[in-house]
């Protein structure tokens, strides 16, 4: 008998660490859990103070309603990927702003031409000083401010339909 | 004749230097020793296992300069650390605090000691213990075995 429950030991670790794998590589897959992910200091805080060329922390706080805040840049290869579904996203409705991290303005103006323009306002961080106070890693970053200026939500990398579809949800509960 | 030619080349190698623009690191050595002393304790957030101070991407480089400003303006290394995990988290520092989060992360060594200690020190007590003293019947049939 005990040398039995000592036998099933192994294949309880197994089974269990199978099941974390697959849980995890689940998760991984739909676009809910990313190993390499930096998880946001800003999630239920104040936005951070902030100025750019385009708008600033005062611009965002005095909509008093929710808003989609998304960097870019011309220079990033996922931001194309995500090009269409930020413009379905702004299509139903969804108030987007862009912040173009380290951009020369005319790459930028390039860029929205050529792969259509989601953003209602355009904000240029040139130095990326800005995304580094709001723990930027990379681009493409996208935020959820809710009406009272707080940020609810960060997503990194190019927004899925899934991650799009979430959002929008989320819009119309803050 | 070849080892002279080897040492010569030796004269041509210039060490790894943390940072690839000489025009990064500050004038004073001092606060540049010191600079590079708490960047090697932040980590590069694009690629993840490598500090600030050896890393080659953009972001560690806006990263390093940060520290040298707040370096130059006197601040204590205490004071830059938490200055990048207010922005970045606890996630930034390679050297991660102790706390709830981090316990297993710190314990584990200790967990793996315990483990193999007690893994030892059941084989050795499993391997050790006298056998049982031989019953009566036992001693009548080796003595009975043993007459000539």
């Amino acid at each position: 008998m005990n040398r039995r429950l000592l036998l099933a030991i192994p294949f309880g670790v197994a089974a269990v660490g199978g099941v974390g794998f697959y849980s995890i590589l689940r998760a991984m897959q739909s676009g809910q859990f990313d190993p390499r992910g930096v998880p946001s200091q800003l999630i239920d805080k104040p936005l951070p103070e902030f100025v750019l060329p385009g708008f600033g922390r005062a611009e965002v706080v005095a909509r008093k309603a929710p808003v989609v805040i998304n960097f870019f840049a011309s220079w990033c290869v996922p931001c194309i990927e995500e090009a269409p579904v930020l413009a379905a996203l702004q299509k139903s409705g969804v108030p987007i702003w862009g912040i173009a991290y380290k951009d020369k303005q005319a790459a930028t103006d390039l860029f929205l031409k050529r792969r259509g323009n989601p953003y209602a306002q355009l904000a240029r961080d040139e130095d990326g000083r800005v995304g580094i106070e709001w723990g930027v890693t990379g681009v493409p970053e996208t935020y959820l401010i809710d009406a009272q200026g707080i940020v609810r939500w960060r997503f990194t990398g190019p927004l899925s339909n899934n991650a799009a579809r979430g959002l929008s949800q989320m819009m119309g509960r803050t | 004749m070849i080892r002279a030619w080897l040492l010569a080349l030796l004269l041509f190698v210039s060490p790894a230097w943390a940072i690839s623009d000489p025009s990064e690191a500050l004038a004073d050595p001092a606060q540049e020793a010191r600079a590079v002393e708490i960047g090697k304790q932040l980590r590069c957030l694009v690629c993840q296992n490598e500090s600030i101070e050896d890393s080659g991407a953009d972001l560690a480089r806006d990263l390093r300069k940060i520290v040298r400003q707040h370096v130059v303006a006197g601040e204590s290394e205490a004071e830059i650390t938490a200055w990048m995990v207010k922005r970045y988290g606890d996630f930034v520092r390679l050297k991660p605090p102790l706390n709830l989060l981090t316990l297993l992360l710190w314990g584990s060594p200790l967990v793996a000691l315990l483990i193999g200690g007690l893994t030892v020190l059941g084989l050795r007590r499993s391997s050790t213990s006298t056998p049982a003293p031989l019953s009566e019947a036992e001693k009548r049939r080796l003595s009975s075995l043993m007459e000539p």
